[in-house]
């Protein structure tokens, strides 16, 4: 039952397996939010308090989830690779930082933006913008760390252990900073808790998570080509796959 | 040699170098001091609203001064080769991490404790409020060298590590400023601190317990 973990180790295959599922994951993330798009944006009924604003949820929910399952990507991918020495390990690892970050700093943007018209700022120090801002830090940490070394493998190493080590603090970090909130009596902040939401409100949201988790999946699996291109350059089956 | 009189030798031999060398302990005092008097330079603060801002800025203050310290944690002795020697010893490296992270705590973080009643009094912190202050800097500062001796292992054979060192460990040291400032603010203001404290010496014992393991497993990805 082990060959197809091992198989996951070769480089030229997951090359191929990775060309091979990006259109997949393409086509299913167009079709997921091209749906949620337009139902969300057009068929959804406007939010009885927030009015139409709402409406970015649909896309500031899936970037704050993706971005913490990115996370988890990193920290687990960057395990196996530390673990087992599975070199393809670190190469996700690598290959999903950069897209984390950026749908952390796009859950930001958006959460920032929705706060403009729903608490009258564009930052709140809300516990869940605060810790999103955090695990950004912790993104760039990781990723800095890697650039850092010279020696690729040991730089691959480092970042998993921090990636870890990050992993373990992040709920940490949440709660210690939902516990600030409460003791300074969040003043500004109305939480948004989750209201119970109608069919039509909530299908477009599902469709647009589905459409994100393919989009990050093919965007990964985009990057880990280059990704692992990179790290083979030196094989020879590098230099026929690039031929042909 | 057991585990325990190798931790013992290796304590020692960290406070000898480095009262040795004591404008190297002092400097992060120093340093402490000048950032908690910018504050209230740069606030143009009265006495009574500096009261409030009081613990963030003292735990500010001693967040960055420990973290200028922790760059000598490993660097040293990991450039004239002692680490490698102490990797060799046979004893295990989780043993050496502790016993360097507890030296290394004596000389910042004890200290900075030490130093705090200056910049409390200062800072307009009422005298009832310092113990719990002190309580919040042991367990904080404890923590913050836990944390980081893994950042300062990760980080032990790069050529410009200290800012790394800052960007990979303040994000995590954030639980410890938001309860160590919130304990002292709360004994200020005569509530209890014991929530605050609590968590603080939960988060104490939970970084004691696993950060030597990865800060040797760090020191291993970067030494071999």
């Amino acid at each position: 039952m082990w060959t197809w973990f091992y198989r996951l180790a070769s480089p030229p295959f997951v090359y191929r397996t990775a060309g091979t599922l990006t259109p997949w994951f393409m086509a299913a993330a167009a079709v997921a939010i091209g749906y949620g798009t337009i139902a969300g944006l057009l068929f959804a009924p406007p939010d009885y308090q927030q009015g139409d604003a709402f409406r970015i949820i649909y896309v500031h929910a899936p970037s704050a989830w993706l971005s913490l399952f990115a996370y988890t990507t990193l920290a687990v991918a960057g395990a196996i690779g530390l673990i087992w020495r599975i070199k393809m390990g670190h190469a996700v690892s690598a290959a999903t930082a950069p897209i984390g970050a950026s749908f952390t700093l796009a859950a930001l943007l958006t959460g920032s933006l929705w706060g403009r018209p729903m608490w009258g700022t564009y930052w709140a120090w809300d516990p869940r913008l605060t810790s999103e801002l955090i695990l950004l830090f912790l993104y760039v940490g990781v990723m800095s760390l890697r650039a850092a070394f010279d020696d690729p493998g040991r730089g691959d190493r480092a970042a998993a252990l921090l990636g870890i080590v990050g992993v373990v603090n992040v709920p940490i970090i949440h709660y210690s900073v939902v516990w600030w909130n409460s003791l300074h009596q969040g003043a500004t902040v109305a939480k948004i808790g989750k209201p119970a939401m109608p069919g039509s409100m909530l299908w477009p949201l599902l469709a647009m998570f589905l459409g994100f988790m393919c989009f990050y999946g093919a965007v990964l699996c985009m990057r880990l080509r280059g990704e692992v291109l990179n790290r083979e350059r030196q094989s020879a089956w590098v230099r026929e796959a690039i031929q042909s | 040699m057991s585990a325990t009189r190798a931790m013992i030798l290796v304590v020692a031999r960290e406070l000898r170098l480095s009262f040795r060398r004591p404008d190297q302990l002092l400097q992060p005092l120093v340093f402490f001091l000048i950032v908690t008097t910018l504050f209230p330079l740069g606030l143009n603060l009265q006495l009574s609203l500096l009261k409030d801002m009081a613990p963030g800025v003292l735990w500010t203050a001693a967040l960055l001064s420990s973290l200028l310290s922790l760059e000598s944690l490993f660097k040293g002795d990991a450039d004239d080769g002692t680490l490698e020697q102490l990797v060799l010893s046979g004893h295990s490296l989780t043993v050496i991490v502790i016993a360097k992270t507890a030296a290394h705590w004596l000389l910042s973080g004890a200290a900075l404790v030490l130093a705090s009643p200056l910049v409390a009094i200062a800072l307009g912190i009422p005298v009832a409020a310092f113990g719990t202050m002190f309580a919040s800097l042991v367990l904080g500062t404890m923590t913050l060298s836990w944390l980081g001796s893994i950042g300062a292992a990760l980080t032990v054979g790069l050529k410009r590590g200290n800012v790394l060192l800052s960007l990979i460990v303040l994000p995590l040291a954030m639980p410890m400023l938001i309860f160590g400032a919130g304990a002292t603010d709360r004994a200020i203001s005569g509530m209890s601190p014991a929530g605050a404290l609590y968590f603080l010496g939960s988060l104490c014992l939970f970084t004691c317990t696993l950060a030597p393991f990865a800060a040797s497993a760090a020191l291993r990805i970067t030494l071999e």
